[in-house]
């Protein structure tokens, strides 16, 4: 009996030796510097300020009382590899440190190795739930630095896609956010909703998650014939299910307990953070880029900005359902406004000649071959452009060297600056309502780790 | 199509904005950014510079980033601004306003160091980290200035230029070899 139990302790160090995430981690309390527990608990309020109250109950806890858990990396409900070290006294949750990293494959390095052209493929994996955000974000800003005119039409298909996409995104979230609380029915009903614009994603691009359609100067291809129904229908489908969706969930007393109340946010507290997207907006700021700083054609439709009052789980749940119902008014303007003409620029530059011109110039052939294995040069320069992603400001700083490949591509994603309000907002909660924080603040790994 | 409309689309502000009233004396900007007012405060500018614009209404830190210009050292800078090897550039964003600023700091050649702006936007914590984690910038005051994207054993700096891409061989378990 004792030889087993010396044997097991012997097991143990290897495997905290190699569990472990270092200073990365979170520490034990006896092993916490005041400051650093400060900062977990009180970086907010001393933004604001005001010193972290002396008779917290966190910081006054001996250390024998409480244990740090891991939650992750392969929790199912922490969405993809996300670690999350939990100190816990019984049930609640007193610190938290999210442990990411993951899921990083160094893709602003790859950027700088890719050109162009290439780089749309590259930054579509980042946000994998919300891919055409990625490369608008990753074009306009390659447009900017060359100054280069998008037709008309590219612009209106271009936010046609990042609405049908928002529609999308916001669909994975209320199927997983479903099935964190235990409505599982929700978890298919999203995904069944979800597969109708997959499906025309298909149609239109000829692949679903990994787009890759929206490129330097325009769009990969032009929207299918008869695209006009499809939208339709998803239009159709979609509004009516979320009114049944409200049925499902808004008026169900067990997941309005569960919502309700849980996990706020005030404005400031979002703002010192840097929380963007349907969380600061729940704090009942009015702040959409699309409505604010309007890029693409988003000055032209008619859409509302949904806020919340609470900054609550509730209120993110509700901000995420009705923009789901504003990006189908937007999607049916589109398809009433959709002009005609290019679905590219005519920029010899950025553009290869036309397929049919390829079979039958020599110069076309060249130009192609060019286009495709040597890049194009973008002027010398730095730009940043920001888009208002599923998820909140998604920004892409560029600098050129005047080169065919970036110099430095940088994606501020939204998900990896809204994951710093995950321990303030898991701080006091229980570890049920844990699950919920992670859920409403929706982080997407592929994004948070690069 | 028409470029007034498309101007209009460009998602920023074009005009200039003029620096907050509070900021320190001396500071060097640039109009040529693309939409944006370019400040480039010297390191010791940095903090003080950020402080007068987030009195002046800037609330968010959008973004903070490295840049390793080791081999792009001849970028356009202002006159008087001493380029060195690494630069840290901080997006501001002001919701009131609806402007954006962009900050360039010139950080240094061999050890770069900045102090930290976790006391004014606690929200450039983590991107002070990864800052931190790929270029190796130390940011004086930040309270935990550890890797976040690169295990803790992880030997240098990634994104750095000198740093080349393949450098650490990937060995996938149990791959066969070459018969």
């Amino acid at each position: 009996m004792s030889d087993l139990h010396v044997r097991s302790a012997e097991r143990l160090d290897p495997l905290a030796a190699e569990t472990s995430e270092g200073a990365q981690g979170l520490q034990r309390r006896d092993l916490t510097k005041k400051s650093e527990l400060g900062r977990e608990v009180g970086a907010v309020l001393r933004a604001n300020g005001l010193m972290l109250d002396p008779n917290d109950v966190d910081v006054e806890r001996h250390d024998d009382e409480t244990m740090i858990i891991n939650m992750g990396p392969a929790h199912p409900s922490t969405h993809g590899v996300l670690r999350l070290m939990l100190e816990l006294d019984g049930e609640f949750v007193l610190r938290t440190k999210p442990v990411i990293g993951y899921l990083h494959t160094g893709m602003e390095k790859t950027g700088e190795e890719l050109s162009y052209v290439q780089g749309a493929t590259n930054v579509t994996r980042m946000d994998y739930v919300s891919p055409i955000a990625n490369e608008l974000s990753y074009c306009m800003a390659v447009e900017k630095l060359l100054a280069i005119e998008v037709p008309e039409r590219a612009t209106w298909i271009r936010m046609l896609m990042s609405e049908l996409n928002r529609m999308a995104s916001h669909l994975v979230w209320m199927a997983t956010n479903g099935m964190d609380l235990g409505a599982t029915s929700m978890m298919i009903y999203g995904f069944r909703e979800r597969e109708l614009i997959l499906a025309f994603f298909e149609k239109t691009t000829g692949l679903r998650l990994n787009l890759n359609y929206v490129r330097p100067g325009g769009l990969a291809a032009d929207l299918p014939d008869g695209w006009e129904d499809d939208v339709e229908v998803i239009c159709d489908t979609i509004y009516e299910r979320t009114f049944e969706y409200d049925e499902l969930l808004t008026g169900q007393p067990i997941f309005r307990l569960r919502m309700e109340g849980v996990a706020p946010i005030t404005a400031e507290e979002a703002l010192a953070l840097g929380v963007t997207g349907p969380v600061l907006r729940s704090t009942g700021v009015p702040w959409d880029l699309r409505r604010t700083m309007p890029y693409l054609a988003y000055d032209q439709v008619d859409f509302d900005v949904i806020v919340g009052t609470y900054g609550d789980n509730f209120d993110r749940y509700a901000i995420r359902l009705n923009e789901i119902r504003e990006s189908v008014r937007i999607v049916r303007q589109c398809l009433e406004k959709m002009p005609r003409g290019d679905y590219r620029s005519q920029d010899p530059k950025v553009t290869p000649p036309p397929r049919a011109r390829i079979g039958e110039s020599m110069e076309a052939l060249i130009h192609h071959f060019k286009l495709f294995t040597e890049g194009f040069a973008v002027p010398t320069g730095e730009v940043y452009s920001a888009i208002e992603s599923p998820r909140g400001e998604l920004g892409c700083y560029l600098v050129s060297d005047g080169g065919p490949r970036p110099y430095r591509l940088h994606v501020r994603a939204p998900s990896f600056v809204n994951m710093q309000a995950v321990p303030l907002l898991m701080r006091g909660g229980s570890v049920a309502d844990a699950i919920t924080v992670v859920s409403t603040i929706d982080p997407i790994m592929g994004e948070v780790d690069r | 199509m028409d470029p007034a409309g498309s101007r209009h689309r460009e998602g920023g502000n074009s005009e200039v904005i003029p620096l907050p009233p509070t900021a320190p004396p001396g500071v060097a900007t640039s109009e040529a950014l693309a939409s944006d007012l370019g400040c480039f405060p010297t390191p010791a500018q940095y903090v003080p510079l950020v402080k007068s614009f987030k009195e002046d209404g800037f609330e968010l830190c959008a973004d903070l980033c490295g840049v390793d210009y080791l081999a792009h050292p001849g970028r356009a800078l202002p006159e008087g601004v001493v380029a060195t090897r690494f630069e840290v550039v901080v997006n501001l964003l002001s919701l009131s306003k609806r402007q954006r600023v962009r900050i360039r700091v010139q950080a240094g050649d061999d050890e770069p160091r900045l102090d930290s702006l976790f006391d004014l936007y606690p929200g450039s914590e983590a991107m002070e980290r990864e800052a931190f984690d790929l270029f190796g910038i130390l940011f004086d005051g930040h309270p935990d200035l550890t890797r976040i994207l690169m295990p803790e054993d992880w030997e240098g700096h990634p994104l750095r230029k000198d740093y080349s891409v393949g450098r650490v061989p990937v060995q996938f378990k149990e791959a066969p070899g070459p018969r």
